[in-house]
Parts: structure tokens; C-alpha cells; sequence
């Protein structure tokens, strides 16, 4: 640095590149080789797991994770929470299961049956709703993410218990008269013979990537989670950028929630009870941060596979269903553990720049948050 | 120098600690290159350095924050090495950081102690910790309450804490890393007091500052680190302000004059009774009724003790907090009612005065930092255009000189004095009609400081920009500013044109009275 004359002239190469770091890349990917040996073991241990068609119907299983975990990422980015998603994938379902059965005006006497995308775009606005609340409870009330969410968590379940009277809607199909069929087409057609479902988390993936490295959202996402009161006098609508993260992670529960119910032809009241732990398993695993500023699109990615295909494998194989358990829970505290590693040793790598990618992902700072200066102090002794 | 008399004269200036050939790398950037450097017994040693030049690197080496990649630290004749903060401090050393480490949801009395508990019978004894805090603010003449929450202390005030939180670890050796740099004039008197209290004591100092004359009066050493080399010693007889920049930067800088040559224009701000409550005390106003207007080209410097009310009055114009009474008007609009946000698009902006907590996103890179408050400038339809904001971020750092490693560097890898220009070139970037800087030189060197003032002048003087900033560094207000008004007690005390003097403004800001 100290060589680095203050006219900028000689780094304009750098200004957002680098040289490209194996180790780092080695750590980077961590997600990406978990998965790795996830399928090699699997695979030696049942013949069936290692088959175009199981991996079809596992990712069809992750595509529900996915959904979960990349509305969760933006909301964890911005420093949230959000334990509310498999409560309104649960609602969504049954929201959805409700419009399919028809819905009918007393008054009028008539009973109406809306067209299957009409039942998608109010079920996904049920779902903006209930992230709508969330996110105008935490930013404009102040109610902590964690508290905001897990009462909305209990009041959507209770919601569609009481919609349902804890039945389950089991006639989802429509029918051709009534000119509502086509629900079943989410969870179960294929497309170039991939399940429409994992195209549905391709899209919404897409849709993340730019959102988040290419659209001034995204600098406020990651700003408002890594500082927001920088942010805010930066002029980031730092309470508008809360509420809509909210929103979205609503839309894609319900989404997820479409496709869940669409897959199972059947939307009942429980569906999707404790998935909001498996959506922040997943956001973990791709290495965001808690504390919100890090993490991306691709690593959320891998984390919902790693997971998804860990609990299908130890179905496969016949593992009883408690020891899925603890084996899903070691294999988020190894993902965590490595995830600290990773940051204590960028602290060492911090003049280095960012690999390939421009996503604002920068190393922790030294004097980052203030804490005492022994503990300011351990910042910086890796080596 | 001396005019105390101490028994252990026979100690006095000798060598306690020293660091030996240190050198530390990060990565690819040497910030320090073989460096020695000596702390003499019962005195002050000072580190002058422009920013960069791997001051805050050495002394985190010397009290156990870092590891040097080479070299050693000779302890009273003795090699030692410290792996912690904690070890070094069981050797007597300790630091006051430049970049706070306060636990901002912790009171006063907790971070004084925190993990130094004194522990009696029934668990930790708050009585005798909240007794000894007491004892110290009243030391440094700043009686906080030990139970106030640090977050709810103005900078200057948290800077107080930290160097209470030093003085109470009784250490030999402490080094102190920017103290005064949120600090008036007053504030630095009762620190120096307290410096040569602890001299006589036998402690032994290691003081760093970009504010030199101060730095003169009290240091017994002066030691100039370039570009991670120490290029010069010398004793305090030997020197003076001149040396010291001769060596620092090679030439001498000049902070300017006010520009002229020029009309200004109609007032582009005018901020009209504006009232700001305090938070802490019900009915009472940090800023009482404060009405100012500036016109275009114009260049105002606000001037004020510590808890006058400055940093309330700029952050209420900038839209943040709440205005009790009073109102803005921007080009003669009422703003009153805009966000921050929209001020900001208005042309409006503020340089907050606490870079750690208001001015940087520490998990952002430095070119991310830069291009945040100008992110439409470079947005194409929905999509931002990586080649735009690569100018944006260029630009910036070549007019505010940032010394990085390159825009993808990390904020935290940057000298406390770079972020500060981080934060500078960030708000510029946004091409503002109407810019406020809430002690924008804090912890810049003479070189960026010149440097920052002649960016200002030159937009007032060329693109008409308005320019409001404060400070608590009387010299600063005689330079580029075309007016001075004093702030105290949250009230608007005297104002003065540019053939005002230093003793004329400290005495309408209430200085006199305690120096
Ligand atoms: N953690 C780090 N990673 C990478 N580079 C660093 C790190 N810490 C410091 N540096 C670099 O080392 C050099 C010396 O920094 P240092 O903080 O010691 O400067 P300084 O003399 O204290 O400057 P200032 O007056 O601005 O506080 C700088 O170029 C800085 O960018
Ligand atoms: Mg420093």
C-alpha cells in the first residue's frame, strides 16, 4: 500500500479486480464441495441416489427450500429476519386451495371460479401482504425483525387453520367447465424435462442476481445491512428497502407455497411448519452473515441443494428420520464453522481484491464494530 | 521543558520500550518497512505521519493488537512479544484507539471496565466501578452520569470515555492514537493536563496527532514516520512546526484563503429558527432557535465547543432528527418536510462528523462506499453501469487523493484518515449546490487538509457552491471561510468576517473562560 502513490493513476486495473486467490476460492466454494460430497457419498452408499431422475425429483424438492431461502437472503442482507415464511407458504397454499374450490358472493348468489393465474397472482399477494406487515412493523414501528416476524409466524398459521378448520383442501385440479384447470401444471409438469418448479427457482435466482449486483436495490440492500444509519444519510431509503425485502421474501413463500401444494395436490394448514429454519439453514450454509452486508445469490443457492439433497440422501438410504435430524443439524454447524473461518482469514486478505465477482462483498474491517479494544484488538491477529 | 521534579530523574528519558526493525505487510501492501522506534521513560513521544504512513500499524504492534510480520519489541531491555491486547496490557501498555472501540449499548461505568470487572463479594462491585468512573470524568472535566449509554454521548464525549477507560487501567506505558481528534480546544487543555499529571507519575506517553502545534506543546520526542519508515527524530528543543512538516510531506502547506474574485449569488440556504430538543433532557434545546443563510459561492465556518450544538443543527438541516420549531428553504423552497434522501437529490448534503458510525458501510469495498449517495448517476433504466461508476469511483479518489489499494480494498484496510476521505469524496461525488461538513479535516493530514479546502474553495468559487463546515480548530475558521459564526450553548453567539481573530472567536464560543 505504502507503494501506492496517492495519484490513483496506477489503479485503475484494480479498481474492481484482482488477482484470483485458490485458497480462498477453496473456502469460497466450501458450499459448493459440501454438495460435492454430499452426492459422491450417497451415491456409493445407494444405487438409486445417482440417477437423472432422483436428481429431478430431489431438485423439485429444493426448489420449495430454494424459494424460502433466496427471499430469506435479502432479508438477512438487509440485517433481518424472517421466521414468518413457512407460516404464509402454509397460508399461500391454503389461500390458493380456497380460491380453487370457488369462491362465492351471498349476495349475489353466484359462485366464482377464478382462471388458475388470477389464483397465482392473489395468492402471491397475500404473500406481499403478510411481508407488507412485517417490514412496516420493523422499519416504520420498530418492532425487532425477530419479534415483528414470529408473530406473524403464529398469526398466519392460525389463519389458515381457521380458513380451513385445520382440513385439508384436497381438490385442486379445477375442472374444465369451470375453466380453472392447470394448477397441477407448477408442481408437476416438466419442462425440457426439468420439473416447472426448479425453472420457477431459476427465474426467481435470476431475477435475485441482477436485482442484487445490478440495480441500485441491491447497493441498498447490501448498505442498509451493513450500515444503516451510513446508509440512510447516504440517501438510501433505508425503510422503504426494509419493507419491500419483506415483501419479496412474502412473495416468494407464497410462491413456494403455489408450487408446494401444486406438488402435493393438496394445500393443507401445516404445510411448510419450521421450513423458516431450513430457509435460514440454507442462507447460512451459502455463507451470508447474520449480522446482515454479506452473502449472495449463488451461495444461498448451493446452500438450499446441500441441504435438500442431505435429507433426500439420508431418506434414500433408510436413515431414520431422527437421525436426519441430527445429521442436518452437524452438517449447518460445520457449514457455520467454516463460514467463520472464512472471515477471520480475509481479515488477513484485506488489501486483496474481490476475485471476479463486484458484489459487495468486502472483508470485514478491523475496527468494525466497536467493541472493546481487546476484542477490536483479535481482529487482526490471524495470520 | 520539565518543571516538575520527580525522584526518578535518573529514569527520565531513557528508553523503556522499543520496537526494533518491525516491519508488517498485509497481503501485498508493506505499511511498514523496518522501522525503530523508541518510548522514553516519563515522557512524550510523538508520531507524526501523513495518513497512511503506518502510525495506528506500529502502535497496534506495540500494544498487542497485531503481530509484526518481523522485527521485535524490547521491553525494558528484554525481547517480549504479545499476542494480545490482554498481555500487553499485563505488561503495562496500553491504548487509546483512534477508530473508537466502545460498546455503544453499554453505559459509561461498563466500558470503563469492560473485562477488567472489579469483582467483591456478591459478584461485580458497580459501586466502586461507578465510583472510580465518577472519579475520572471528573478528572478529565466532563462529569457524565456512569450510567448514560456511550450511544447517547456526542464523539467528543465518547472520546473522553475511551481515555478515561486508558487512564484507568494504570498503565506505564500508554499510547494514544488521535486522542484529541473529536476534542476543542478546552478539552485538549484538560488532556494535556492530564498527560503531564501522568508524567510526573512516571508513565510514559506515545501521542499521535495531525494537529501539530498542539502536539508540540506537549511532546518531548518527535519521531516522523514516511511511507512506513521512520525518516526523522528528534528532540522537542531541536524543532519546530516547520521540521515537522518539512519532513511529514516534504513541503509546506498552506490551508488558503477565501476565495475571491467572484459575486455570489442569492442565498441558496437559508436555515430560519431552527430548534432541536435534546433527547436526554426533556424542555431543554441543543439548538435554540438558530437562523442562517448562505448564499452561493459562499464558505461558512461554524465554530464551537464541544456540546454547542453544531453537529445537531447540521444533521436537523440534513433532514435527520426532528426540528422542533423552525424551518430550511433550500433555493427559497421550504425542505422542512423532505427525507434525507430527497435533500440529497436536491442538491443537499451533509458529511457526518462520526465516520465509524454515520459515514462508512464497513462491509462494503472502498469503491462501493464512494459510489453510494451517487448510485443514480451511474443507473441506466433499472440496471446500474459498472463502466459509469467506475469513473464515479475513480474521480473521487483521485480528488479527495485516497490512498487504497484499489477501489475492491476493504474500508477497514484503509488509514483512519483515508476513510475520512472516503466519506468526503462520497458525498462530493453527488455533485452537491449546498454542501455541510460536520469536521471534515478529523483525522486528515496537513497535505489532505489543504487539499480538501482547496476542492471547497475551487467548487464555491467556479460551480457556486455553498459551503458549510464546522470545527473545532480555530485555524481552520481563518482560512477559506468568508464568514465564522461561533455556536454555544446550542444558541448562534457572534459571527465574524474574514479579518476576524483566533482570540475574538474562541472568546465568543466561552473558551476563555476555561483556559
Ligand atoms: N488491515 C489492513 N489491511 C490492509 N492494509 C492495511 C490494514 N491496516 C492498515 N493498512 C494499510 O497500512 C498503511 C498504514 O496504515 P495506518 O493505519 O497505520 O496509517 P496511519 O499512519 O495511522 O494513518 P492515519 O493518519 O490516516 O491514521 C495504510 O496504507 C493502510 O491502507
Ligand atoms: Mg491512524
Amino acid at each position: 500500500m505504502s507503494d501506492v502513490s496517492q495519484d490513483n493513476g496506477n489503479g485503475r486495473g484494480k479498481l474492481f479486480g484482482g488477482d484470483f486467490d485458490i485458497k480462498r476460492a477453496l473456502l469460497e466454494g466450501r458450499a459448493f464441495f459440501a454438495l460435492i460430497a454430499i452426492i459422491v457419498i450417497f451415491s456409493i452408499l445407494s444405487p438409486v441416489y445417482f440417477s437423472t431422475s432422483n436428481f429431478l425429483t430431489m431438485s423439485s424438492h429444493v426448489a420449495i427450500f430454494g424459494l424460502l431461502s433466496l427471499g430469506m437472503l435479502l432479508v438477512i442482507l438487509t440485517g433481518g429476519i424472517d421466521l414468518s415464511v413457512g407460516s404464509t407458504l402454509g397460508l399461500a397454499g391454503v389461500f390458493a386451495g380456497f380460491l380453487m374450490q370457488g369462491v362465492s358472493f351471498e349476495i349475489l348468489g353466484v359462485v366464482f371460479y377464478p382462471p388458475v393465474w388470477v389464483v397465482v397472482i392473489l395468492t402471491c399477494g397475500l404473500g406481499a401482504l403478510v411481508g407488507a406487515i412485517n417490514g412496516v412493523l420493523i422499519a416504520y414501528f420498530k418492532v425487532p425483525a425477530f419479534v415483528a416476524t414470529l408473530g406473524l409466524l403464529y398469526v398466519a398459521r392460525g389463519v389458515a387453520l381457521l380458513m380451513t378448520d385445520g382440513l385439508t383442501y384436497n381438490n385442486l385440479g379445477g375442472s374444465p367447465e369451470l375453466g380453472n384447470t392447470g394448477f397441477d401444471w407448477l408442481g408437476f409438469n416438466r419442462l425440457l424435462g426439468v420439473p416447472v418448479g426448479v425453472w420457477v427457482l431459476a427465474a426467481v435466482a435470476i431475477l435475485c442476481v441482477l436485482a442484487l449486483s445490478r440495480t441500485p436495490f441491491g447497493r441498498w440492500v447490501y448498505s442498509t445491512g451493513g450500515n444503516a444509519r451510513a446508509a440512510e444519510l447516504s440517501g438510501v431509503p433505508v425503510k422503504r428497502v426494509q419493507v419491500l425485502v419483506y415483501v419479496l421474501s412474502g412473495i416468494c413463500a407464497a410462491i413456494a407455497g403455489l408450487v408446494l401444494s401444486s406438488q402435493l395436490t393438496s394445500a393443507g394448514p401445516t404445510a411448510g411448519t419450521t421450513y423458516e429454519l431450513t430457509a435460514i439453514a440454507g442462507v447460512v450454509i451459502g455463507g451470508a452473515a447474520l449480522s446482515g452486508g454479506r452473502g449472495n445469490v449463488r451461495g444461498t443457492l448451493l446452500g438450499a441443494f446441500v441441504i435438500g439433497f442431505l435429507s433426500d440422501g439420508l431418506v434414500i438410504i433408510g436413515v431414520s428420520s431422527y437421525w436426519q435430524t441430527v445429521f442436518t443439524g452437524a452438517v449447518i454447524i460445520l457449514a457455520v464453522l467454516l463460514n467463520s473461518i472464512q472471515y477471520s482469514g480475509r481479515k488477513t486478505q484485506q488489501a486483496s481484491s474481490d476475485g471476479k465477482t463486484t458484489s459487495p462483498q468486502s472483508e470485514s474491517a478491523t475496527e468494525r464494530s466497536p467493541v472493546s479494544g481487546s476484542t477490536a484488538g483479535n481482529a487482526g491477529t490471524q495470520s | 521543558m520539565s518543571e516538575y521534579v520527580t525522584n526518578q530523574e535518573e529514569a527520565l528519558g531513557k528508553v523503556i520500550l522499543s520496537a526494533r526493525n518491525i516491519a508488517k505487510s498485509f497481503g501485498n501492501v508493506h505499511a511498514l518497512k523496518a522501522v525503530n522506534f523508541d518510548v522514553h521513560y516519563g515522557q512524550v513521544t510523538t508520531l507524526f505521519g501523513e495518513n497512511g504512513a503506518g502510525k495506528s500499524t506500529l502502535m497496534k504492534i506495540l500494544s498487542g493488537v497485531m503481530q509484526p510480520s518481523s522485527g521485535e519489541i524490547v521491553l525494558e531491555g528484554e525481547p517480549v512479544r504479545f499476542s494480545s491486547t490482554t498481555e500487553a496490557q499485563r505488561q503495562g501498555i496500553s491504548i487509546i484507539h483512534q477508530e473508537l472501540s466502545l460498546a455503544p449499548n453499554l453505559n459509561v461505568r461498563d466500558n470503563v471496565f469492560m473485562g477488567r470487572e472489579i469483582v467483591g463479594k456478591g459478584g461485580v462491585d458497580y459501586t466502586e466501578e461507578s465510583r472510580q468512573t465518577r472519579q475520572l470524568m471528573e478528572e478529565l472535566n466532563e462529569p457524565i452520569d456512569p450510567l448514560t449509554p456511550v450511544e447517547d454521548l456526542r464523539l467528543g464525549q465518547q472520546q473522553i470515555v475511551e481515555i478515561a477507560r486508558a487512564l484507568s487501567i494504570n498503565s506505564r506505558i500508554l499510547i494514544m492514537d488521535e486522542p484529541t481528534s473529536a476534542l476543542s480546544a478546552s478539552e485538549v487543555e484538560v488532556l494535556f493536563r492530564v498527560i503531564r499529571d501522568l508524567k510526573s507519575r512516571g508513565v510514559s506517553l506515545v501521542y499521535i496527532s495531525h494537529h501539530l502545534e498542539e502536539a508540540l506543546t506537549i511532546t518531548d520526542h518527535a519521531v516522523v514516520l514516511r511511507d512506513g519508515r521512520m525518516t526523522a527524530y528528534a528532540a522537542r528543543a531541536e524543532i519546530d512546526l516547520e521540521w515537522i512538516v518539512r519532513n511529514m510531506v516534504g513541503e509546506n502547506f498552506d490551508l488558503g484563503s477565501p476565495p475571491d474574485g467572484y459575486a455570489m449569488g442569492d442565498a441558496v440556504l437559508s436555515i430560519e429558527g431552527v430548534t432541536v430538543p435534546d433527547a436526554s433532557v426533556p424542555g431543554r434545546a441543543v439548538v435554540d432557535d438558530v437562523s442562517l443563510s448562505v448564499r452561493a459561492g459562499e464558505i461558512v465556518c461554524i465554530y464551537g465547543l464541544m456540546g454547542a450544538g453544531r453537529t445537531e443543527l447540521l444533521e436537523s438541516v440534513a433532514g435527520r432528527g426532528d426540528m422542533a420549531a423552525g424551518r430550511v428553504l433550500l433555493h427559497g423552497e421550504n425542505i422542512s418536510r423532505l427525507s434525507i434522501a430527497e435533500r440529497i437529490e436536491q442538491g443537499l448534503v451533509l458529511v457526518p462528523e462520526d465516520r465509524q458510525r454515520d459515514g462508512l458501510v464497513q462491509t462494503m469495498s472502498v469503491g462501493e462506499n464512494l459510489s453510494l449517495a451517487s448510485i443514480g448517476a451511474f443507473t441506466k433504466g433499472l440496471l446500474t453501469s459498472r463502466g459509469r461508476e467506475h469513473h464515479v469511483v475513480r474521480d473521487s479518489i483521485s480528488n479527495v487523493h485516497i490512498k487504497t489499494d484499489g477501489a475492491a480494498a476493504s474500508i477497514g484496510s484503509l488509514s483512519g484518515g483515508n476513510q475520512q476521505k472516503v466519506v468526503i469524496g462520497k458525498m462530493m461525488a453527488t455533485h452537491p449546490r449546498v454542501v455541510l461538513l460536520d469536521e471534515p479535516s478529523r483525522g486528515i493530514d496537513i497535505g489532505a487538509k489543504a487539499e480538501v479546502f482547496r476542492l471547497l474553495s475551487e467548487g464555491a468559487a467556479q460551480q457556486g457552491l455553498a459551503v458549510v463546515f464546522s470545527t473545532s480548530e480555530v485555524g481552520e475558521c481563518l482560512s477559506i471561510a468568508h464568514r465564522i459564526v461561533v455556536m454555544s450553548r446550542g444558541r448562534m453567539a457572534a459571527e465574524f468576517g474574514v479579518d476576524a481573530t483566533k482570540e475574538e472567536i474562541m472568546a465568543a464560543s466561552g473558551e476563555a473562560v476555561v483556559a
